[in-house]
């Protein structure tokens, strides 16, 4: 065996033996593949299990908020309605926003990364598997721990952006704003992790030859909300978790005005983080688009330069808009200005996307399947979205549609229209390589029509309701109002909606009950993860596959390049260089480990408890010191770092 | 009556032009992008190649390009167009008011304490959830909160403006249409935020002259036994420990005024019509209809309610 630091060439071969196939998949197995058994459960690392896991409690995540929205609807669908009091209304719809947005929006979007994108870009892992796996556990503790404070009547009741004073001890004695601002800290430590891993592995451990312009679009989505993660987190971390939970918890008056402290600064610090947050949902969920508009319109994309620039200029101008949740503050007009401006400008970007994808379809011939029916529905929908976003960004309309069911509408159309409708279609589209079995098209039909439909009876009516009075937030409203028809409209459409998406959970469970047959390629799409089996091996790629242009399986005729000479007695991984992705060095990646859930639960210790005592911080961190030990612990193995030297046969083909 | 769509100052019929501009533009827009798509499904512009791809025609490219950079160019004028036009309209509402009326407004969980601000103590005026002002001048809020964030907003005469602790704002309008509007809080405030409403009557100068001659009156001491009654009851029931009644003992303000009590058409934030049913309602369980309101209920016999609404009913 080749010690470290040696210098290597790895060979590159067209086709490799089958003989030599075998015997490296069965090494591979051995070493990559998860024993059964619950211990094996609770340990794992690879990123395919934890991140369908994710994807799987982020979608239970959907359902639970789905059924507070259905809740309030039914109680909003008459006058003075008693069904639910004020006192419940306000838990509900406080958990039903906390929830969609960083129980259900974010992780899910951030699991399809974390699921696809080494599969994507041709490696075998993501680069912090252990990682990983300590954001997922964290995430689950930020899950047991809302919904068990939802049903011990503990739950959040000050809307999921908590202003101050009305979060802080005076008005929200308690603890269920600490349940809030303690959620939200886990779901900021989850979302973290998942972006540091996808920046790594985006970066350094693509395929070699996939150079940055042969970036799949979805990995360069998800790159991009990886980094905008990483600059909008801090912010919500220094407003939650630094600043409101220690005005709660040891009185220090950051907020507090007659203590010298500012009650805007909060909203400034939230909304930081809180406009691009919509950004991180929306910007993945485009990322999705485009590889289902490539395939059933059997074209290349029109314009992949631009849409990726698009993805980054909009992940800029994100930072630049928060100030537009503020209008009606005593902001100077001046200043209002500028954030008036850039919220119309980064229409722009979009609008390019979207005519990108138009170009494509129109000089093709688009199959009607379910995943390209979320795509036009996404069109029907999120166009109307971004118009009215266009609208809210001017000062003297946004003061009249701010806080109502105006903004409702528009929010719900641009999360529904631009987030779910693609991830519905990206469900359809990867469940076949997720599971090696294709989702029924009759019942994915029902699923979207009443989707789509119930949407759009559901909020269409809110902007009207907005602009004639109805403010956001209220558990009930007069019936001398004369809100209450198109209250009951949307009521209606709610229902559909709740339909539609039982239709889904069931066609899931009916094909999970199929034999696995969708084969590598069912849709003859051309990712580098339809290269492989569905569901793909436990370590995703036998050999590492030579890339050579940005749709490696249209644009060869026979079987893709690899490169060979892996170590299988190990979990080894190839680095590649950030920009021209030629082979650097290879790397031993981390094996199951039980640390990282315990280290979230050290984490749950920390945090929970500082809600009822300091101490529980200093206990919890004594804990975890524990933990980083094990997690870091190697033993006396030598360091499985070794660096190799770039192949003769990098690709040179045409 | 509470409406962005029926305008009843200038500055919301500004802000009315500015939104039928933009819902204009807007459906073309959208309409525009629908026809794309749905002529993209129905066109077949291309052929299929040796590869199951699509081959396009030849100069399809070329062609699609340059309709991508016109439509993105077309976008673009649009969004400054918009961007100039919401200038404008800004500018408009920038103004400074001449000569304005001017209205202390204060945020409570869950009501509106109502001041008319004058130089003469004995001119000024405390109510509360109801305003009268005169048709032809501005009215000049200046606007705060006693404890968590409000949001003032009267959809028919002017946009939002926040009530923030620690911070004073203003906004003003000039009503040109005479009529009652309702308004509701805009910002969750807690618990009852739902029933936070307030009513601008804007009347000619000559009736809102009326009206503040007698808001300013002080309230004559009760002749009759039962309202004598009604008033001790008042007193030393609870009430007089948030209330005030202007001439009385009763000068608490932590809760509503209630100098001019009858003369206010809705009771509870907007809640109920100022009836003796619904007063007597309210003053036994107020929690009953506005749950978690910070009125407790007052378990009065039948005499001792009827009385104080009595009492209560004479507050004209």
């Amino acid at each position: 065996m080749t010690g470290p630091n040696t210098n290597r060439t790895l060979p590159v071969e067209a086709t490799v033996a089958e003989d030599d196939i075998e015997r490296d998949a069965r090494a591979l197995e051995t070493v990559w593949g998860e024993r059964p058994g619950f211990w094996s459960w609770l340990t794992t690392v690879d990123h395919k299990t934890l991140g369908k896991r994710l994807i799987v409690t982020a979608f239970l995540m959907f359902i639970a908020g789905g059924i507070e929205a259905a809740l309030m609807r039914a109680q909003l669908s008459r006058p003075e309605n008693s069904l639910i009091g004020p006192d419940r209304y306000n838990q509900l719809f406080t958990t039903h926003g906390t929830t969609m947005m960083f129980l259900f929006a974010v992780p899910i979007m951030t699991a399809m990364g974390l699921y696809f994108v080494p599969l994507m870009i041709g490696a075998r892992s993501l680069a912090f598997p252990r990682l990983n796996a300590f954001g997922y556990w964290n995430f689950v503790v930020a899950v047991v721990f809302l919904y068990v404070s939802l049903f011990v009547n503990t739950g959040p009741d000050v809307g999921w952006f908590a202003y101050v004073p009305l979060s802080g001890p005076q008005y929200s004695p308690g603890h269920r704003v600490d349940v809030w601002a303690q959620v939200v800290t886990f779901t900021e430590i989850s979302a973290l992790c998942g972006a540091v891993n996808v920046i790594v592995t985006a970066f350094k451990m693509r395929a070699p030859g996939m150079t940055v312009n042969r970036i799949p679009i979805f990995v360069w989505a998800q790159l991009v909300v990886a980094f905008m993660i990483v600059f909008a987190m801090p912010a919500v971390a220094t407003g939650s978790t630094l600043m409101l939970a220690t005005d709660r918890a040891v009185s220090m008056h950051w907020f507090n005005p007659s203590e010298g402290g500012d009650a805007l600064l909060w909203q400034h610090v939230f909304w930081f983080f809180g406009h691009p947050e919509v950004y991180i949902i929306f910007l993945p969920a485009l990322g999705m688009i485009t590889p289902i508009i490539e395939t059933f319109c059997r074209r290349k994309v029109f314009g992949y330069t631009p849409i990726v620039m698009a993805n980054i200029t909009t992940a800029f101008f994100a930072f630049g808009l928060w100030v537009h949740h503020m209008f009606a503050t005593p902001i100077p007009e001046l200043g209002q200005s500028l954030f008036t401006a850039a919220s119309i400008l980064i229409a722009i970007p979009t609008g390019i996307q979207i005519f990108c994808w138009l170009a494509t379809m129109w000089i093709s011939r688009p199959q009607l399947t379910v995943p390209i029916l979320f795509v036009l529905g996404f069109l029907f929908t999120f166009v109307n979205g971004g118009i009215t976003g266009v609208m809210l960004a001017s000062v003297a309309f946004d003061k009249q549609a701010h806080d109502t069911f105006f903004v409702v509408a528009h929010l719900h159309y641009v999360l529904l229209g631009g987030g779910v409708m693609p991830l519905f279609g990206a469900f359809y589209f990867w469940f076949p390589k997720m599971t090696g079995r294709k989702l029924s098209e009759t019942l994915g039909k029902w699923h979207f029509w009443l989707f789509v439909i119930g949407v759009n009876v559901t909020f269409f009516p809110m902007h009207i309701l907005g602009l004639e009075g109805m403010p956001r937030r209220v558990y009930t409203y007069l019936a001398d109002t004369g809100w209450g028809p198109l209250n009951l409209v949307a009521s209606i459409g709610a229902a559909t909606i709740a339909i539609s998406v039982l239709l889904f959970v069931i066609n899931v469970i009916v094909t999970m009950r199929r034999p696995v047959n969708a084969g590598a390629n069912p849709w003859n799409s051309s990712g580098l993860e339809w290269s492989v089996a569905s569901p793909p091996p436990s370590y995703n790629f036998l050999y590492a596959p030579l890339v050579e242009s940005r749709h490696p399986l249209w644009d060869i005729s026979v079987d893709l390049p690899v490169l060979t000479g892996f170590r299988t007695d190990r979990r080894e991984v190839l680095v590649t260089t950030t920009f021209s992705a030629q082979p650097d060095s290879r790397h031993e990646g981390p094996t199951p480990s039980i640390w990282p859930l315990y280290l979230a639960l050290c984490m749950g210790v920390v945090f929970i408890g500082s809600i009822f005592s300091p101490w529980f911080v200093l206990g919890g961190v004594g804990l975890s010191v524990i933990g980083l030990a094990g997690w870091g612990w190697t033993g006396s193995k030598p360091s499985g770092h070794e660096r190799v030297s770039t192949p003769a046969a990098m690709p040179e083909r045409a | 009556m509470h409406s962005v769509f029926d305008p009843a100052s200038p500055q919301a019929r500004a802000v009315a032009h500015l939104w039928w501009w933009m819902f204009g533009v807007g459906a073309a827009v959208w309409l525009a992008v629908m026809a794309a798509m749905l002529l993209s499904l129905r066109r077949r512009r291309a052929v299929r190649g040796p590869d199951e791809l699509m081959q396009p025609a030849p100069g399809m490219d070329s062609h699609i390009e340059r309709v991508v950079k016109a439509a993105t160019f077309v976008t673009v004028l649009i969004l400054i167009g918009f961007l100039a036009f919401d200038f404008s309209i800004g500018r408009i509402l920038a103004q400074q008011p001449v000569d304005p009326l001017t209205i202390e407004l204060t945020g409570h969980q869950w009501w509106w304490e109502v001041q008319y601000a004058n130089q003469d103590l004995s001119q000024r005026i405390v109510t509360a959830n109801e305003m009268h002002v005169p048709v032809g001048q501005p009215v000049r809020f200046i606007l705060r909160s006693r404890d968590v964030i409000h949001s003032f907003w009267m959809p028919n005469l002017t946009g939002k403006r926040d009530l923030i602790p620690g911070y004073q704002s203003t906004i003003w309008f000039q009503a040109d249409t005479a009529g009652t509007y309702r308004g509701q809080c805009a910002e969750f405030c807690g618990l009852q935020h739902a029933k936070m409403a307030l009513t601008i009557i804007a009347q000619p100068k000559a009736q809102y002259q009326l009206w503040y001659a007698a808001a300013v009156s002080a309230q004559t001491e009760p002749a009759d036994s039962t309202l004598l009654y009604g008033q001790r009851i008042f007193m030393t029931s609870g009430c007089s420990v948030c209330h005030a009644i202007s001439g009385t003992q009763a000068y608490s303000t932590v809760g509503p005024n209630l100098t001019h009590f009858k003369s206010r058409t809705l009771i509870a934030s907007g809640t109920l019509p100022n009836t003796r049913e619904n007063v007597a309602r309210w003053v036994l369980n107020p929690q009953a209809i506005k749950p978690g309101t910070q009125m407790p209920p007052s378990p009065l016999s039948t005499d001792q309610l009827s009385a104080l609404v009595t009492y209560l009913e004479t507050l004209k």
